[in-house]
């Protein structure tokens, strides 16, 4: 299997079959918060997909190269004697919640001054969501799941801008069912947020067909 | 979303009892009224993925608990020295070092639950509860206050999150804790084990909740 194949296929498992939402429900809170409208799903949406891109291969960066076991490795190159400090047996992972989340935290703090300084426009329209996403379940979530998959750095690029990719259909899918949604005539009681996970079941039920789905550029 | 800044109304007096009428409301409040995850729409993620089986629920909402007490009143203490401009990153690292502490005595004390829950135990970092109760309610009010509405709120939670994980459990895999309570025939259930079940549960009680307190929000 080549390497774009290797890509396509990672990149279409985290979009579909991995589904931020529909199957980890991560970013649950933003995502029933801003599906109200499409015009504020698609900003929210975009803003996720870009602090995916980025902040995904950063943690891979930080796991790689700071948090694993021997990661520190590099270290020793330094000149400094092992017998004074060996960095290859140092395992950083009791911190690594710490790490990914300042990561993300001063990523997406960075960000909103750089927009602000430079695009007006864009800040305008993405700002407002750029602190909501340091708390995104699916930005932490993306970077707690990189232990466990064992890409190599292009993959996680794949894989973060996937996610995103993901998370912005889901959350753009829902805000045009609830906008249909608001003409019909719903219970009393479900109205609103009852209504609104039931769609979410429904819909994660039809995303359910894609495990099982055979990646179209083999294994 | 629901954080707007909620500071007690008028000005706490000096040495209030802690268990006073005001402050046993913010503790009884959140358990219906203004339940966390039902009507301030705080926290979904994990009240969705974690809920399959009755025992790591439990497990997680005594973390949820843990966290959202220290953390709430750790940030009420340091509210006065917080500047503005930094405080989602000085929140978020309080919150991670608690969740760090949290992580490894599950890993020491209850290896099986912590791998069941996975990712999920560092996402409580995320968990919208958390960082809404510290935004709205620990910047603006003493110790004393928030360490009520921490419980309150921690309780809140665990009033939803052990509902919902009972009716999975008993119509997913027929048992309850583990014991077996529909007999061997069971078949068991699919949906309900999938994060589908949990969506419709989640929204079914919405609607069970509502149509008893008579809350009702504009589709």
């Amino acid at each position: 299997m080549g390497i774009v194949e290797n890509y396509l296929n990672i990149g279409i498992k985290s979009i579909f079959v991995d589904n931020m939402i529909f199957a980890y429900f991560l970013g649950m809170c933003s995502y029933l918060a801003v599906s109200k409208k499409i015009g504020t799903a698609v900003g929210l949406g975009m803003a996720v997909t870009f602090v995916l891109l980025i902040t995904v291969p950063l943690n891979w960066l930080a796991y790689n190269f700071i948090i694993k076991e021997g990661a520190l490795t590099w270290l020793n190159g330094l000149g400094v004697s092992t017998s004074f400090a060996d960095f290859s047996t140092v395992n950083l992972e009791v911190l690594k919640f710490i790490i990914f989340i300042a990561v993300v935290a001063a990523f997406v703090q960075l960000t909103e001054m750089v927009v602000e300084k430079l695009s007006p426009a864009l800040y305008n329209a993405l700002g407002i969501f750029l602190p909501l996403i340091a708390v995104n379940c699916s930005i932490l979530g993306a970077a707690l799941f990189l232990p466990g998959k064992e890409f190599a750095f292009g993959e996680s690029v794949v894989y973060g801008l996937g996610s995103g990719i993901g998370w912005f259909l889901a959350v753009v899918a829902l805000a045009a069912i609830r906008e249909k949604l608001s003409y019909s005539n719903v219970p009393k009681g479900l109205r609103g947020l009852g209504i609104t996970f039931i769609t979410v079941g429904l819909m994660a039920f039809a995303f359910l067909s894609f495990i099982g789905f055979k990646l179209p550029f083999g294994e | 979303m629901s954080t707007e800044t909620q500071a007690v109304e008028e000005v706490v007096k000096e040495r209030e009892p802690l268990f006073s009428k005001k402050n046993r409301k913010l503790i009884t409040n959140p358990l219906d009224a203004d339940n966390p995850i039902t009507v301030q729409v705080l926290g979904v993620c994990s009240a969705l993925a974690v809920t399959v089986k009755l025992i790591p629920t439990l497990y997680m909402c005594i973390s949820v608990l843990f966290v959202l007490v220290f953390s709430n009143v750790a940030i009420s203490l340091l509210r006065n020295v917080i500047p503005g401009r930094i405080r989602i990153i000085v929140q978020l690292l309080v919150v991670a070092s608690l969740v760090a502490v949290v992580d490894q005595v599950l890993q020491a004390y209850a290896y099986d639950v912590s791998k069941q829950l996975s990712v999920f135990v560092g996402l409580i970092i995320t968990n919208c509860i958390i960082m809404g109760r510290l935004e709205a309610f620990a910047l603006a009010n003493k110790p004393g206050p928030a360490l009520m509405d921490a419980i309150g709120n921690g309780l809140g939670y665990a009033a939803i999150l052990i509902p919902v994980a009972f009716f999975r459990e008993l119509l997913g895999s027929g048992s309850l804790f583990g014991f077996n309570i529909l007999g061997e025939g069971y078949p068991g259930n699919g949906v309900m084990m999938s994060p589908v079940g949990a969506c419709i549960v989640l929204g079914l009680l919405i609607w069970f909740q509502r149509s008893r307190n008579g809350y009702t929000e504009e589709a």
